[in-house]
């Protein structure tokens, strides 16, 4: 009774945090959406219906908590396909049939189909989807639509639009262009500027704000039509009233083609894939550590894309970016998916006609920017960082699906995988693939002892091939527990395997548990185990030979102040992760350590990363972490600020410490046990803190963790981090 | 369950380099169960032949190692399994090679077509040696079987014989037995419970099964339970070779047709990874 009781209280709790991130999502998820649909030559209101349809069913019937769904990224290469060799209506019944395939797949309990895919083959094939996007639509950013049969030319021809756009001479195509190299720009160096109001409102929003309001300054401040040529213009936004009165009348005449269900194969298979992944991604970043119900969320997904197809609407799938943003904004259950799709509604109902005002060219800056990213060098460099071969499965996967097809282009890339693979191991033979593909490899069980932890043994190989088997071994611990995973009875594991182990031992830090992998240093890691090289191999340690300025600056400094300095990468930082800080962030690594002889006291640069994709922003930092030898409650303390006054109206509270006003308006103190805090802000304590400089203190029960700024702090700064660290730990002891 | 002790053991006989290495194990085994050596070897009987076979043999003499030496020309199988049973024989050994081609997989090796026919125990060994590697630990199935408790009890009385040290016996559930299948928490908790009941219900039953045995064999050894859940026949197999066991004690399989070579399940997993030393108990 209590229990469910305390379920309802919890969700009226956060409800308005949820409607908040949900407002915020959507901002996203509108020009997106509009983008999206049009890229794939639908109409704009496609990608919306998209959104709402999918908002509304997968936050009723999904399985997942954080995610948010709407028209995918992955897909648009896809639908143009669908929607070019099919036509329009015929189509939506293809996203109708691929709609009821994801039904089955989750009936069926098919939610480890991605798990089949080698990782470098779906990198490829994202990579291939984002030049897709990018060819088409960096033509129309420059206000330069072209129309070309294959995918290939469409970046052929990137460099004679480029000229041309330099030697426009008609006034509304030199707007139109304008308006797509502004947003661009916008797009790029939005991440860069930190700063708490720009950052409100996210950039795709800015974008759509910027350029409607550009519209109006020239209709009402100038009394002028707006200088952008109206072939540019987002055109056809039609008003809630008909959608409804115009559902289109699905095409049921030509789906007994081979063509027909080609393309359904491969929206099942697309839209599949980018959910799977997307699920998985979120869940890491879920501050709640909840474990996602896949087959159900694919279920409520097929569902919502018969929804969605049957209303005119695309591909309902789950997407990272607007995920993570979700999840940064703080939403914490379904319903900010649903309240995402409402105030999507809201805004069709409301702004249609303003929708109109924005120019194409600066909606197409968001996709290439989008494309980009899926198709950016840097994945390329990461490849090759793991190993040469990675970077051949890449490049078939990447040409093969930009000349022929998604389906073929995946098919292609898992197979050259395969073949890599068995002559990288030539030396056991194919053999050693085809005896044991089928054979039941993994052991797991409970070792006896105090510490119960669960052993696993993998045998023979452990490839993409027969990887979900080891996935469901896992999937059935409690990430909490303590796992150690044996692969010495293995000859062979490859990248695929490697990258989502370490996709569990980040999940298993996060949850309080421990994931340890064993015996793979016997394995030769050039030539027997070239895979393995990312994870065995230090990272090229340049920086230990040529240390930079600041690196000998805080040499002298740690001889000066009796400290050890490392400047080395570390990896291991699992004991900044019970900071709730770090709950929706991805900490990459520490390096440029300063620590005491006695240990209790140290400081680093950080490197972390917030969300994933298009949203995912890399931040330097530098922390001080003081290790306490005594409990204390746990909580954050930050500076009274704008941002934190709009959180504290979403269900934030802040703490009040009696008698000392000027500490309470200036700070901002968060917390679970409240009177515990209190006391621990004693008057010494609040005295400390209200005589002192800023800075951004958490505890974590045990340990506390200062910094002041997302960026690198300099060496003063240092100096004075570590001198209020010292002087805060002698105040609280 | 009356303990059957191994009154004879029968070794099928090659000329083989191996041939010294698997004469010492055999012997040393009669030796430690006080049973009678049967030599078996396929071909026509010679004077160079016997010789050979009694000066490998005479470093036992001072313990009072009783023998014969059979020999019969024919189909190997055949005439190992016919001496078999002509002869009484409770325990038959035979050298294994460790990894078989898969061509070999579907004919089976004459080691085992006689395994699977065999109406007496059958100890393969895959590494025979002339020093003796003292047995320590010995990996035990404890399947929900009729015949379990019969090898359980047994496995007792070889590691009595044989001065082993630690008996694990391992339970291998298959993952169908559990209800529940994992999709998030509240099904992983669960799901969670149901293992630990059933482990809680294995080991009882096990225990039950252990306190038939007479306590001078249980005494003196370390026992261990361990509930698996995986593959059946395969899991165990794989555990005695991650745990190190010298010797794994198998049930001898119900029945053995084509598909179940085709589709192994049970014991023809061990028979294509042979893990360790494995006897099959009748």
């Amino acid at each position: 009774m209590s229990p469910k009781k305390n379920n309802i209280k919890a969700f009226f709790k956060a409800l308005p945090k949820n409607i908040f991130s949900g407002f915020v999502v959507s901002l996203i998820a509108l020009p997106l959406g509009l983008g999206l649909a049009m890229a794939s030559d639908a109409p704009p209101i496609a990608g919306i219906i998209a959104a709402v349809v999918g908002g509304i069913v997968v936050s009723i019937l999904g399985g997942s908590h954080v995610t948010i769904v709407g028209p995918g990224n992955g897909l648009v290469g896809v639908l143009l396909v669908a929607i070019t060799t099919l036509g329009l209506e015929t189509a939506y019944v293809a996203i109708m049939c691929s709609g009821i395939l994801l039904l089955l797949l989750g009936f069926f309990r098919m939610g480890a189909l991605a798990d089949f895919f080698p990782s470098s083959a779906i990198q490829g094939m994202l990579a291939a989807i984002g030049l897709i996007i990018l060819g088409k639509q960096f033509h129309i950013m420059l206000a330069h639509k072209i129309s070309r049969a294959d995918t290939v030319d469409y970046l052929l021809e990137i460099p004679f639009t480029l000229n041309d756009a330099i030697h426009y001479d008609n006034k509304g195509l030199i707007f139109a262009a304008f308006a797509g190299i502004i947003s661009l720009t916008i797009m790029l160096f939005y991440s860069k500027i930190r700063n708490k109001y720009l950052q409100l409102i996210p950039a795709p929003m800015w974008i759509v704000i910027l350029s409607i309001g550009f519209s109006y300054y020239f209709e009402y401040g100038l009394h002028e039509a707006n200088p952008i040529a109206p072939e540019y213009m987002v055109s056809g936004i039609p008003s809630i009233q008909k959608i409804i009165a115009d559902i289109p009348t699905p095409n049921f005449g030509s789906i007994w083609s081979f063509m027909f269900w080609g393309n359904v194969l491969a929206l099942t298979l697309i839209a599949s894939i980018e959910s799977l992944l997307s699920i998985k991604a979120v869940d890491k970043l879920d501050p709640e550590k909840r474990r996602s119900n896949v087959n159900r969320d694919l279920k409520a997904l097929g569902l919502a894309t018969v929804g969605s197809g049957l209303l005119g609407g695309l591909n309902v799938v789950t997407v990272i970016a607007r995920s993570s943003v979700n999840v940064n904004q703080g939403g914490s259950n379904r319903s900010s998916n649903f309240f995402h799709a409402l105030f999507l509604v809201l805004f069709i109902a409301f702004f249609s006609t303003q929708l109109t005002r924005i120019p194409l060219p600066a909606l197409m800056a968001i996709l290439v920017y989008t494309g980009y990213k899926l198709a950016s060098p840097k994945v390329v460099t990461q490849m090759f960082s793991i190993g040469k071969e990675q970077l051949i499965i890449f490049f078939v996967t990447l040409i093969v699906t930009l000349k022929i097809g998604l389906i073929t282009g995946i098919i292609a890339g898992v197979i050259t995988t395969f073949i890599i693979h068995i002559f990288i191991n030539r030396h056991l033979g194919a053999g050693l693939f085809i005896r044991n593909l089928l054979k039941p490899n993994v052991l797991m069980y409970k070792e006896h002892g105090e510490k119960d932890n669960y052993y696993v043994s993998v045998k023979h190989f452990c490839s993409f091939l027969n990887y979900y088997k080891l996935k469901k071994h896992l999937d059935a611990i409690p990430e909490n527990k303590d796992v150690i995973l044996d692969f010495s009875l293995c000859d062979f594991v490859d990248d695929t395997v490697l990258e989502n182990i370490h996709g569990y031992q980040e999940l298993f830090a996060k949850r309080d548990g421990h994931f340890d992998v064993i015996g793979l240093d016997m394995h030769d890691t050039e030539t027997k185990h070239p895979f393995a090289s990312r994870r065995l191999l230090p990272v090229p340690n340049i920086i230990k030979n040529s240390l930079t300025r600041r690196q000998s600056t805080m040499e002298t400094l740690a001889k000066n102040y009796n400290l050890k300095y490392s400047p080395k990468k570390k990896k291991e930082v699992s004991f900044l992760n019970s900071f709730s800080f770090f709950n929706t962030k991805h900490i990459n690594h520490i390096y440029n350590k300063l620590i005491q002889k006695d240990l209790t006291i140290s400081l680093f640069d950080i490197e972390f990363s917030e969300g994933e994709f298009i949203a995912k922003e890399v931040v330097r930092s530098t922390m001080l972490h003081i290790e306490l030898d005594f409990k204390i409650p746990k909580f954050t303390l930050d500076k009274e600020g704008f941002l934190e006054k709009v959180s504290a109206l979403a269900g934030f509270k802040d703490i009040p410490i009696e008698n000392h006003d000027d500490f309470s308006n200036r700070f901002y103190l968060l917390g679970e046990n409240e009177t515990r805090i209190a006391q621990f802000f004693n008057d010494d304590v609040t005295h400390f803190f209200e005589s002192n400089p800023y800075y951004h203190v958490e505890s974590n029960g045990n340990a506390l963790l200062i910094f002041e700024k997302e960026r690198l702090a300099s060496i003063k700064e240092i100096k004075a981090l570590y001198d209020f660290g010292k002087r805060l730990k002698q105040v609280i002891s | 369950m009356p303990i059957k002790p191994f009154k004879s053991i029968g070794i099928g006989v090659a000329y083989s380099p191996n041939l010294k290495a698997n004469l010492f194990e055999a012997a040393r085994l009669s030796v430690f169960f006080e049973a009678k050596l049967v030599l078996i070897h396929v071909g026509e009987a010679s004077e160079e032949k016997s010789k050979l076979l009694s000066t490998i043999l005479k470093s036992f003499e001072k313990d009072q190692l009783k023998y014969e030496v059979v020999f019969k020309p024919g189909n190997p199988v055949d005439v190992i399994l016919s001496i078999s049973e002509e002869k009484k024989i409770d325990l038959l050994i035979l050298g294994a090679v460790k990894r078989e081609k898969i061509v070999k997989y579907y004919v089976g090796s004459i080691a085992r077509k006689i395994t699977r026919q065999a109406n007496c125990s059958v100890l393969l060994l895959i590494k025979p040696s002339v020093e003796r590697i003292p047995c320590q630990h010995i990996v035990v199935n404890g399947l929900k079987d009729p015949k379990t408790e019969q090898t359980i009890t047994a496995a007792f009385y070889v590691a009595n014989q044989l001065n082993a040290e630690k008996i694990t016996i391992v339970e291998e559930i298959g993952q169908d037995e559990i209800a529940v299948k994992v999709d998030d928490d509240k099904s992983l908790r669960r799901a969670t419970i149901a293992k630990e009941r059933i482990k809680l219900r294995e080991n009882s039953r096990v225990k039950e099964i252990i306190s038939h045995i007479p306590k001078e064999y249980t005494q003196n050894k370390i026992i261990k339970l361990q509930p698996i859940f995986g593959k059946r026949g395969y899991s165990i197999g794989h555990y005695a070779q991650i745990s190190r066991a010298d010797l794994l004690v198998m049930n001898a399989p119900s029945k053995m047709t084509f598909w179940d070579r085709l589709f192994p399940h049970d014991i023809e997993h061990i028979l294509t990874e042979l893990p360790t030393d494995v006897l099959i108990l009748q």
